[in-house]
């Protein structure tokens, strides 16, 4: 179809031309967040349906979480939402160097995030609130508080799982934008990986008020 | 040009170059993002995987020839069941016709050089085999006995077989499941050929859509909850356990949110295969095309509506039961508008009987019985009367052995000349599938029997008074197995001897047929312009069986 124009290096073998890559690849990563909807929805579930049974346990869980670094982290997170639009629109812009620092700056947010999610992990081990073996929480609704915790951990474990895999892509990103390979012509991969880190994004803000904020007032 | 009828260049009956002799060496097909030879390392594994669930499946109709628990422990049979179910369900149909044919013609039949996402693909292909790994390791450590349900709590807190590693089994084989779904929508959406557009796309196509609907909305549910699972066997944390405070409905809800679906997935594109193979040899456009489309898509959708109809006995509130028992009813009409409209093609078609037909229209006959006594255990008062008898066992064979493995030897006999330049043996191949129709009715019918009349499922012993039906069944167990022996060799066979095929041996519609075969790695030396519409079949486009 397009054999007058030189192909561009980023266009794979088997796509006509660079506009059906991009659409294939913005597709892929929609059906893809799709699939992640129904990944983490079952523990969503599971959430609501504990949650409206034993209620009083989880209001009393919740107040063991530290909602000062989990405010922290809301706001690194978006703020790293920020920097991920802004970095696709320098990659549309072909500003190259205000590209690196957008994806560099993602990556700090990304990793400072799971630092200060370390942080309460830690303090969680320490308090006992860890489930299994470790759980030394003593109150009359203990099983229950453990049950919080376990949906606790296995919810933000599963979201800590996903924004690893994500520093990893930005890290991908990063070397490539150093490259100068993104251009107007060429920036599917920004964009994609972009909606992949909203999604993860957009997870953390369910998580945070259902985790940290039951039944405080 | 002039005809528009057959618009793509004068193609030799035989390339010298093709995707099989492209490349050469182990590590050429080990590394391949060709979506053929992806097609044929999946045929390959789910070919040795096939064999191992008939081998659990052959030593259970063994122990079910005398009423007496001879041959087996009662713990030995239990692990059976479980192995014979998991590895049918997760490592051979669920990947069967969509890893294998799916992966092998679809790009083909949509005119794309290959699937959007060729190293996706190989990584399924991969991630399969990594879940296969961690099922043949349970094999060899003793097996594990808790179902292939799982079912909580003693998948939890009281099997002390290998659950865990089976769960991560099937838990990596689920996302080799996600990413064929996935590559499969995006290449349906994006990569057809100019002028192909939705209701010009083969039904396969569209049964494969659907299929790959339900891979992406319900696997990633499974993957979860079976990792619940195993959190709650390692810590011993109440999640399931109702003793430890969980709720083990929530379980079963979860567990069927997928694995109803699951049943779609793997009856879906056997559906799609019987609509090639109808329009292909009775010469006739699929009647009623665009209502055979949409049922896909009904199936699909309702098919998320009705899970807890395996929960009928488990405790749940009898008026959700009665409207899960209505919408099963519902899922009923669009799989009758299939038969119905299959059938309808038939009439005045120009009917040639030849191996892949005689498959397909033993699916269609025994995905009707099939079909049909799912409404038995829809209906909610008969439900609980063959609740875990061999009435149900009877039933999921007739639609999951009668259907999908039936279809899938349809496809594959139908492709098999496309995907390898060589024709089989005609003959064997008709006695096979003669062989396989009977074996399979011998095998199962008389389970229907005795399951109405009482006998329940997953014991190794049982009542003197079933034993006839009992030898009947492992007597047509026996015709089965070399029914489906014989396909092996044959088609080993022909890869030598077979005589060649030329591009297309069935005169049959479709884009797949146009290439030669076996086709080229990209499939098409030009992209194809598509100006007809899908089974348009014409007198004058010939075919050496007509």
């Amino acid at each position: 179809m397009s054999d007058t124009q030189p192909h561009h290096p980023a266009l794979k073998h088997h796509f006509e031309d660079l506009g059906q890559q991009h659409e294939a690849s913005t597709l892929g990563m929609w059906a893809f967040l799709t699939t992640e909807i129904m990944f983490f929805g079952p523990l969503f579930f599971a959430y609501a349906l504990y949650r409206s049974q034993y209620s009083e346990a989880f209001v009393e869980a919740s107040h063991h979480q530290n909602w000062k670094l989990g405010v922290t982290n809301t706001a690194v997170l978006i703020f790293s939402s920020l920097t991920v639009a802004m970095s696709v629109y320098f990659a549309q812009k072909n500003r190259h160097k205000a590209l690196v620092v957008a994806l560099a700056l993602t990556l700090v947010l990304g990793i400072a995030f799971l630092g200060i999610k370390a942080i309460e992990y830690h303090e969680h081990f320490e308090e006992g609130l860890f489930p299994g073996s470790h759980f030394t929480y003593k109150s009359p609704l203990a099983p229950r508080v453990q049950m919080f915790f376990v949906l606790y951990f296995v919810m933000t474990g599963l979201h800590a799982v996903h924004m690893i895999v994500g520093i990893g892509i930005f890290t991908w990103l990063l070397i490539r934008a150093r490259r100068k390979e993104f251009s107007l012509e060429y920036y599917g991969p920004v964009e994609v990986s972009g909606l992949y880190w909203h999604f993860v994004d957009i997870v953390w803000i369910f998580l945070f008020p259902l985790l940290y904020l039951v039944g405080r007032h | 040009m002039t005809t528009a009828v057959i618009d793509v260049p004068e193609i030799p009956e035989v390339e010298k170059t093709n995707y099989l002799n492209q490349e050469f060496g182990v590590m050429s097909w080990l590394l391949t993002q060709d979506h053929k030879r992806i097609g044929i390392l999946y045929l390959l594994s789910v070919t040795v995987m096939f064999l191992l669930g008939g081998f659990f499946a052959v030593l259970m109709r063994l122990e079910l020839v005398t009423p007496a628990g001879d041959l087996f422990s009662s713990d030995t049979y239990n692990k059976l069941f479980t192995l014979h179910g998991l590895v049918m369900i997760f490592f051979f149909l669920i990947p069967s016709i969509p890893a294998v044919l799916g992966n092998f013609i679809l790009p083909i039949m949509l005119g794309a050089r290959d699937l959007a996402f060729p190293k996706l693909n190989l990584l399924s292909w991969y991630l399969y085999m990594i879940g296969t790994a961690f099922s043949l390791v349970v094999v060899l450590l003793g097996g594990v006995d808790t179902g292939w349900t799982f079912y909580t709590p003693f998948s939890t807190s009281f099997s002390n077989t290998h659950v865990v590693l089976m769960i991560i089994g099937a838990f990596v084989a689920g996302f080799s499941s996600i990413l064929t779904g996935f590559n499969f929508i995006v290449t349906i959406h994006r990569m057809r050929a100019p002028g192909l557009t939705w209701f010009r796309l083969p039904l396969f196509v569209w049964a494969m859509y659907a299929t790959s609907i339900i891979m992406l909305l319900g696997t990633p549910v499974i993957a979860i909850t079976l990792s619940l699972v195993a959190i709650e066997r390692l810590l011993h944390v109440g999640i399931f356990d109702p003793a430890i405070g969980g709720d083990p409905l929530l379980f079963q809800h979860l567990f069927w949110f997928y694995s109803h679906p699951a049943v779609y997935i793997m009856i879906l594109p056997a559906m799609g295969v019987t609509s090639e193979v109808i329009a292909a040899f009775t010469r006739r456009r699929i009647f009623g095309y665009k209502f055979v489309a949409f049922s896909s898509l009904a199936i699909a959708f309702l098919g998320f509506l009705v899970w807890a109809h395996h929960m009928f006995v488990a405790g749940i509130s009898v008026y959700s039961a009665m409207i899960f028992s209505l919408l099963s009813f519902l899922v009923a009409i669009p799989s009758a508008v299939k038969v119905f409209n299959w059938t309808a093609t038939l009439y005045k078609g120009s009917i040639s009987i030849q191996t892949p037909m005689l498959f397909a229209l033993g699916f269609i006959g025994l995905f009707l019985i099939g079909g049909m006594t799912g409404l038995f255990l829809a209906t909610m008062g008969l439900d609980i009367h063959v609740h875990d008898t061999y009435f149900i066992v009877a039933h999921f064979h007739y639609v999951m052995v009668g259907g999908s493995v039936m279809a899938y030897f349809a496809g594959i006999h139908y492709w098999w000349p496309k995907i390898t330049g060589r024709m089989y043996p005609e003959w064997w191949a008709r006695v096979s599938a003669v062989l396989i129709f009977t074996g399979f009715n011998l095998t199962f019918f008389p389970q229907f029997i005795l399951g109405y009349l009482g006998m329940p499922r997953r014991y190794h012993a049982y009542s003197p008074e079933f034993q006839i039906l009992n030898v009947m069944s492992s007597a047509g167990a026996s015709i089965l197995a070399i029914g489906y022996a014989l396909p092996m060799i044959y088609f080993a066979w022909s890869l030598k001897f077979g005589k060649a095929a030329g591009n297309n041996p069935w005169g049959a519609a479709g884009l797949e047929w146009q290439t030669t075969s076996p086709p080229p790695t990209e499939n098409f030396h030009t992209t194809p312009v598509v100006t007809w519409e899908a089974y348009e079949y014409r007198p004058e486009w010939g075919g050496s069986n007509v």
